[in-house]
């Protein structure tokens, strides 16, 4: 039943391939043998000369060319994820290319610079060249071994559930303080109106809650002083429960949020250094042609 | 003695109050009886600020009420104008509990007690029925309602909600949507679990009711209602709680029963019959009972009301009246040759086409409209192998062929004039399994499958007809091999046709049977017991058979074949078919070829799960947690691997930026089982659910076997209701978004993706304008050259999209093994 009726991904496929396995490696293949040539190349011109190619030699300005159009096409990625036409692409596909030859541009960059390094506009493209590329590669780390994670841990449990849970704990602790006096009240209250779900970007990567309201109010209400009616008993005991329901609801959410984080946290290495590359890259190129 | 009106009219529905009005402006003497204390109760009962449609847009409307597109409210103030302009002799609650007598003398009587006299009686009372009332002590008080308009209407009161169904369990969750309106909700249902509401609700139920924010009492039944409070039966016992308003959704009783105590006969015992009627709407076996409206099976409004003009006109004699569909048809049979009117057309159609042979005209014109009628030159194709389709054809002239071998367009087998083609896509919703041309210039008939459907059941006649020839064709092209029909007489002599439940098994291992069964739609899964724990070893969709092995070698079941789904199934008795295959050497080769195949499949499971029990049974439990999400009845599903989903939500975004802005996939609902997630998103059933009551039809399969709804959809919400897995949405597209390089640029608008809520609604308001909610649901990017867009939009390639039979082949336990 494989029709392909003509279909980029309306081929059923019996199995499927995650996008570092995309058609076989296709593009670690690619990327590979780019890099062979390359090195053979530069090999060949080298051991001719007393000196490595430099960016100004012939090679030098081949393999410059190719690292600058590497790096526009690999940056493009941003709009294409977020461009949705009706063509025959795959995101998957790109990424898969993105990542290989992105990575073969560390063989290629090198390689134009031809090993002068100094304090100057060219090196630090380079650098925050290196930069997006060790980003990127933390990204596939992510990529990676996250995923299990981050659905393991929430089950069939969405977020908008985690959510709504808190929100209904809370219609409970609010409920259940009817009873108490000011100070059960306070505690009641500072849990409900002082906890902080996510918080900053740090925060949630690094998932340190130790100050959560909460927290602190259930440590506030096993020290509060012992109840004078029954009623006011009974509701301590409820409150006490649901406030630790409540305790293992954030925890949950927040334990999502965190790898969630480290999933789209690295993109904020990513994202910001291809831009200054970018820069760079123009100021390098507009320097060279300019003094050269 | 009290007055004989001339017509009695029941029910103000649509129909009921423009035949009413009709009556009136015609000086006839009347009465419009009307149960409830206002007219038109379901229209009454949409959703407040509903925008209702005027579907079929090319019909015209012939009524002397109004009626355009627009919202709940001003139509039905509309209609309370006009018929007090006209002059309608209304009774309102005048619930009418029984019809008796004859034409020229009935006697209608009264539920509140009275009996009313008419010479002819118009039945217009819908298909919604009454809902099933409280019958506990205190049941009619007032703060017990049958229905909730509004949810956010209610404020800090103790409510109850009665019914497990969907109805109940939707209102429950829509009056605790909003915390802020402070309700106290208990659920009550009769039984211990929810068998017949949808599994999204029942989720949602129930993780409301973890959270607290709902009580959920099961085996409990109400006993006593007083003012304030009620009273329950529980299994511990009775208990008596607050309770300031009851909302009892128990279901509704259908008026049939109510119907045909009148005299009025169905088409058939089936559920969706429709009265057997005259070109003129009188029944056929009470002269004198006119039936019109949804009741008829004419569920749009505008035909309801031009049917309620039309019934009158025929009543008072007026035989000439020319219906209001006819320029409709009149267009539709423009282009073809013969130069015939339309009433010669329908008699052509009706005459020639043999399963048309049983319809009324007016059932012809009405079948006409949904179907149409084609000429074709010689050799010309009329569908292609593969294709997806699910009409069929009726061929009124000439003669068609049919290329029976796909490498041999050489090799055909005709069918002649009369006869029907295309039976086994109607039938089983898959592709088309062999290319059709006209052998001669040919006239055929295309009927939709909601149109065969509906004639099926209205005509006994052309059900049997179809289903006669449908076995044979599908014997016929399942064996292939040259058969011809008079090979195979002698086997579909003995062939029984039967319906299957879910799970229900055809052959069990071990067991010494040996008949053939083909699958006529749904679908079969094979276990077989390894070790002692039953193993899946194959997926059989419908179209194929099954049992071939102990029938040739005459040896015990091998292994259980059970239905994944509700299935229908046709058994082909063993010993004709081994004396076919005596007389058929070419058959028996292809049917040893695939036991062969088969039986490989089975042995390399077999040695696997010796060597990889563990990949093995993997792949059995992953096959029964996807038959048990319903993968069964799919054509096309989405999955998730989670081990390579990063939760970007791209695919969200893509199906959203494609489709008007909205998202038809909620990546994160749903369920997940090793990795594999289904999410909450259409799975194109094989036979969907969401099709069985659309009034306007306009659910359809597309040509990549997507089923998708068209803009003729009014937004009713049926098939909302109907689809089992909850995938539907009823919603309006956003206001259109800046650009995306203005986004991307200065942070214009919402970005990618389905904007948010807040955004919508303040942009909404800036654009101003009404639009109507309508069902929204996954067309499997119908049209887009690249194919769904949730698939290539996934940066990782952990959404895929699957049919049943190639994904649950056992190539996944090579992979995991
Ligand atoms: C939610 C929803 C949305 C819809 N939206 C649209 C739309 O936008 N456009 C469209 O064209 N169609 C729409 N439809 C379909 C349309 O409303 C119905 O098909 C149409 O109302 C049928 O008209 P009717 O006159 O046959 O019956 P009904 O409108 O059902 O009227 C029957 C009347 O008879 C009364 N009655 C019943 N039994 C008795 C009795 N024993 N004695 C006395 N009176 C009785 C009832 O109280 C009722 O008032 C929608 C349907 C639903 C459910
Ligand atoms: C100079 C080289 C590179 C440039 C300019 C670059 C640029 C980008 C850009 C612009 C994006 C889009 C991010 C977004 O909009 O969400 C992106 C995504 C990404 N990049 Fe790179 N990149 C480079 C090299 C690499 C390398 C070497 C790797 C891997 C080792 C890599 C891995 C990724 C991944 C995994 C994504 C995310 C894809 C997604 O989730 O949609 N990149 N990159
Ligand atoms: S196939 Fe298209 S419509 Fe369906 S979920 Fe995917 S993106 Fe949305
Ligand atoms: S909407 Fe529901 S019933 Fe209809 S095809 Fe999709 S999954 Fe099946």
């Amino acid at each position: 039943m494989t029709q392909a009726g003509g279909h980029t991904e309306r081929v059923r496929q019996r199995t499927h391939e995650g996008f570092l396995r995309h058609k076989g490696f296709l593009w670690a293949q690619v990327a590979t043998g780019l890099c062979v040539v390359v090195i053979g190349v530069y090999w060949l011109t080298a051991i001719r000369l007393h000196e490595p190619p430099s960016g100004g030699s012939w090679l030098g300005y081949l393999l410059g060319t190719m690292g600058a159009g590497l790096i526009v096409w690999l940056a493009c990625l941003g709009v294409r994820k977020r461009v949705i036409t009706a063509g025959h692409y795959s995101l998957k596909a790109w990424v898969s290319a993105h990542v290989y030859l992105g990575l073969s541009l560390i063989v290629i960059a090198t390689l134009h610079t031809g090993f002068q390094f100094g304090w100057n506009i060219h090196t630090l493209a380079y650098a925050l060249m290196m930069l997006v590329i060790a980003s990127g590669a933390v990204g596939i780390w992510a990529y990676a071994t996250l995923p299990e994670r981050l659905h393991g841990n929430r089950g069939e449990t969405t977020r908008r559930q985690m959510l709504d849970m808190i929100e209904s704990q809370d219609r409970q602790l609010h409920e259940l303080a009817q009873p108490l006096d000011r100070d059960g009240a306070a505690v009641v209250r500072l849990s409900i109106e002082d906890t902080d779900l996510g918080g900053g970007f740090w925060k949630r990567l690094t998932g340190s809650y130790d100050d959560c309201a909460n927290r602190r109010a259930l440590a506030r209400l096993r020290n509060l002083p012992s109840p004078t009616s029954a009623k006011q008993a009974e509701a301590l005991t409820k409150i006490e429960q649901v406030m630790q329901q409540k305790a293992e609801t954030l925890a949950l959410a927040r334990r999502q949020m965190q790898i969630t984080a480290v999933l789209e946290g690295w993109l904020f290495v990513h994202i910001p250094a291809t831009f200054a590359l970018l820069a760079a890259l123009t100021a390098h190129i507009v320097s060279v042609f300019t003094y050269w | 003695m009290s007055e004989v009106y001339k017509i009695a009219i029941i029910g103000s529905g649509p129909a009921g109050m423009s035949a009413a009005a009709r009556a009136a402006k015609k000086g006839i003497s009347h009465i419009l009886l009307e149960k409830t204390d206002h007219l038109s109760d379901t229209i009454y009962r949409y959703q407040k600020g509903k925008h209702v449609m005027a579907t079929p847009s090319v019909l015209v409307l012939r009524a002397e009420c109004e009626f355009d597109a627009g919202k709940r409210e001003k139509i039905l103030d509309q209609w309370n104008n006009d018929v007090k302009a006209a002059g309608v002799n209304v009774k309102f609650n005048a619930e009418v509990k029984a019809i008796s007598g004859d034409k020229g003398a009935f006697t209608i009587e009264l539920k509140a007690g009275g009996a009313i006299q008419a010479e002819n009686v118009i039945l217009a009372v819908g298909t919604q029925g009454n809902p099933n009332l409280m019958r506990c002590e205190g049941g009619n008080l007032p703060h017990v309602q049958y229905s909730l308009d509004d949810p956010g209407e209610y404020t800090d009161e103790h409510i109850t909600v009665v019914g497990g169904g969907d109805a109940g369990i939707e209102n429950a969750l829509g009056l605790i949507a909003d915390a802020g309106q402070n309700n106290t909700l208990t659920l009550l249902n009769r039984g211990a679990d929810f068998p017949t509401a949808k599994k999204p609700n029942v989720d949602a139920l129930l993780a409301a009711r973890d959270a607290g924010r709902i009580t959920v009492m099961t085996e409990t039944q109400a006993a006593l209602v007083e003012p304030g409070w009620l009273t329950v039966d529980t299994p511990q016992g009775q208990t008596r709680y607050k309770c300031d308003r009851i909302i009892a959704r128990m279901g509704a009783a259908p008026p049939r029963a109510f119907v045909e105590a009148a005299g009025v006969q169905f088409a058939s015992p089936d559920r969706s019959a429709f009265p057997t009627l005259t070109p003129t709407f009188e029944s056929t076996s009470k002269p004198g009972i006119y039936v019109i409206g949804a009741l008829a099976g004419y569920p749009l409004i505008k035909h309801c009301m031009n049917q309620g003009y039309d019934v009158v006109e025929f009543i008072s004699g007026n035989t000439t009246l020319e219906p209001a569909d006819e320029p409709l048809l009149q267009e539709k049979l423009k282009g073809l040759p013969g130069r015939r009117s339309v009433s010669e057309w329908l008699e052509f159609l009706r005459s020639r086409v043999e399963i048309l042979n049983g319809l009324s005209p007016l059932q012809m014109r009405e079948f006409l409209l949904d179907s149409q009628v084609r000429a074709y030159k010689a050799g010309e194709p009329i569908f292609v192998r593969n294709e997806p389709g699910s009409s069929l054809f009726g061929i009124a002239e000439g003669s068609v062929k049919v290329e029976v071998d796909p490498s041999n367009p050489n090799i055909t087998v005709p069918i002649g004039e009369s006869s029907i083609f295309g039976e086994v896509g109607l039938i089983s919703g898959r592709k088309r399994g062999a290319t059709i041309r006209a052998a001669e210039p040919t006239i055929c008939v295309e009927i939709p499958r909601m149109a065969a459907l509906k004639l099926m059941s209205q005509v006994p006649q052309a059900r049997e007809t179809v289903q006669r020839i449908t076995t044979e064709r599908q014997v016929l092209q399942i064996f292939k091999s040259g058969l011809t029909p008079a090979d195979i007489a002698e086997v579909l002599a003995g062939a029984e046709v039967f319906e299957v439940k879910p799970g229900e098994a055809i052959i069990n291992e071990g067991d010494i049977s040996d008949d053939l069964y083909i699958i006529r739609s749904g679908s079969m899964i094979v276990e077989k017991n390894l070790g002692g724990k039953p193993v899946f070893m194959s997926y059989v969709p419908a179209g194929s058979y099954s049992g071939e092995m102990a029938m040739i070698e005459r040896s015990p079941r091998v292994a259980t074949v059970k239905a994944a789904i509700r299935s229908t199934v046709v058994k082909l008795p063993a010993e004709p078919f081994r004396a076919l295959l005596a007389r058929k050497p070419e058959l028996a080769k292809r049917m040893t070829d695939e036991m062969r195949a088969r039986r490989e499949i089975n042995e390399f499971i077999e040695s696997q799960k010796e060597e990889f029990g563990g990949a093995v049974d993997m792949y059995s439990s992953v096959a029964n947690f996807l038959i048990k999400q319903g993968i069964g009845e799919a054509t096309d599903v989405l999955l998730i691997d989670e081990s390579l989903c990063v939760g970007c939500d791209n695919c969200e975004k893509a199906c959203a930026d494609s489709h008007d802005g909205l998202s038809r996939l909620n990546r994160e609902a749903g369920t997940t089982f090793a990795n594999i997630h289904v999410p909450t998103s259409c799975r194109h059933c094989e036979h969907p659910h969401c099709m069985s009551d659309c009034p306007p039809n306009a659910i359809r399969r597309g040509p990549d076997g997507e089923v998708f709804i068209n803009e003729t959809c009014i937004g009713c919400g049926n098939c909302q209701r109907a689809c089992p897995y909850g995938v539907i949405q009823m919603d309006k597209p956003p206001p259109k978004k800046p650009p995306l390089w203005e986004w991307m640029l200065f942070g214009k608008g919402p970005g990618p993706g389905q904007p948010p809520y807040e955004w919508r609604k303040k942009a909404a308001k800036a654009e101003g304008g009404e639009s109507p909610k309508l069902a929204i649901k996954c067309d499997m990017c119908s049209g887009k050259a690249g194919g769904p867009a949730c698939v290539r939009a996934c940066p990782t390639g952990a959404a895929i999209r699957v049919t049943p039979d190639a994904f649950l082949s056992v190539a996944r336990i090579e992979k995991a093994g």
